[in-house]
């Protein structure tokens, strides 16, 4: 059993690139971040930070629902838990994204930025990459000791 | 995602359970924007029975709230929010917008 748990777990499953996924693919990534002993809140902010970043392929990358389809890989070691997000859409650039306005009053209040703002609070390393062969990589990684605060 | 609805004299209490996410925000938007179409802006959003909710679902309320808010005719509050939904509120710079009850008979109590 000892070095079944050293070995570090890796899964990867495809689901087309639909809202009606985003249910799908966030118990594939929560029952990961279970495995990987995250407490619950963490757990949650996972599947959150995942949701948040497939809802952004399939709205942005695919321009929308039934283009394509997203690979969801990843990988539990020591303590660590990363997830990889590939699509074929068109290449991704975060730096286009506004920061949101947390301070704004309501009424100037957009909710623009906010999924992209609340995957780098949440996951501890985010990459966006672009390759010709293999699309839009976005790989983020959440480590279980990390205090988020 | 499910959605039910009751109507009180005051205001209006929508219960959600499930998911909020892309997939299902547009039905709540909907709900919401048939109370404020009737005129209807005092909405308490019982929240005990929601596992999950994404940005997607945080506009709604966002815009929502701006409706409701719009000349002082109203709001929209949040009752019995799960804990690790609230952490995810107070992630995306929420906790300011609304006002939160841990009890529903609380929120609607409060109009």
């Amino acid at each position: 059993m000892s070095l079944v748990v050293l070995m570090p777990r890796t899964q990867t499953r495809t689901f087309p690139a639909r809202y009606e996924s985003l249910a799908a693919i966030d118990r594939f990534v929560a029952a990961a971040a279970e495995e990987a002993s995250f407490d619950e809140c963490t757990v949650y902010q996972v599947e959150l930070a995942v949701d948040e970043a497939c809802s952004n392929i399939i709205e942005h990358a695919y321009g929308g629902e039934g283009s394509g389809t997203i690979e969801c890989s990843y990988r539990i070691q020591d303590e660590e838990l990363t997830v990889i997000l590939r699509d074929q859409g068109q290449p991704f650039d975060p730096e286009t994204v506004p920061e949101p306005n947390l301070s704004a009053n309501i009424q100037e209040r957009t909710g623009g930025g906010l999924g992209l703002y609340m995957i780098r609070q949440i996951m501890d390393e985010v990459n966006f990459d672009f390759e010709s062969e293999a699309g839009n990589v976005l790989t983020m990684v959440k480590r279980k000791k990390h205090s988020m605060r | 995602m499910e959605i039910a609805t009751r109507e009180f004299k005051r205001c209006a209490v929508i219960e959600v359970s499930g998911r909020i996410d892309s997939a299902t925000a547009p039905q709540l938007a909907a709900v919401l924007h048939d109370y404020t179409d009737k005129g209807q802006y005092n909405l308490v959003l019982d929240m005990s029975d929601v596992d999950f909710i994404s940005s997607a679902g945080l506009r709604v309320l966002i815009d929502t709230q701006k409706t409701c808010e719009r000349l002082n005719r109203g709001r929209l509050v949040l009752a019995d929010v799960p804990e690790p939904i609230c952490e995810a509120f107070d992630l995306a710079g929420f906790v300011a917008l609304f006002d939160f009850y841990d009890e529903v008979v609380e929120a609607v109590g409060t109009f």
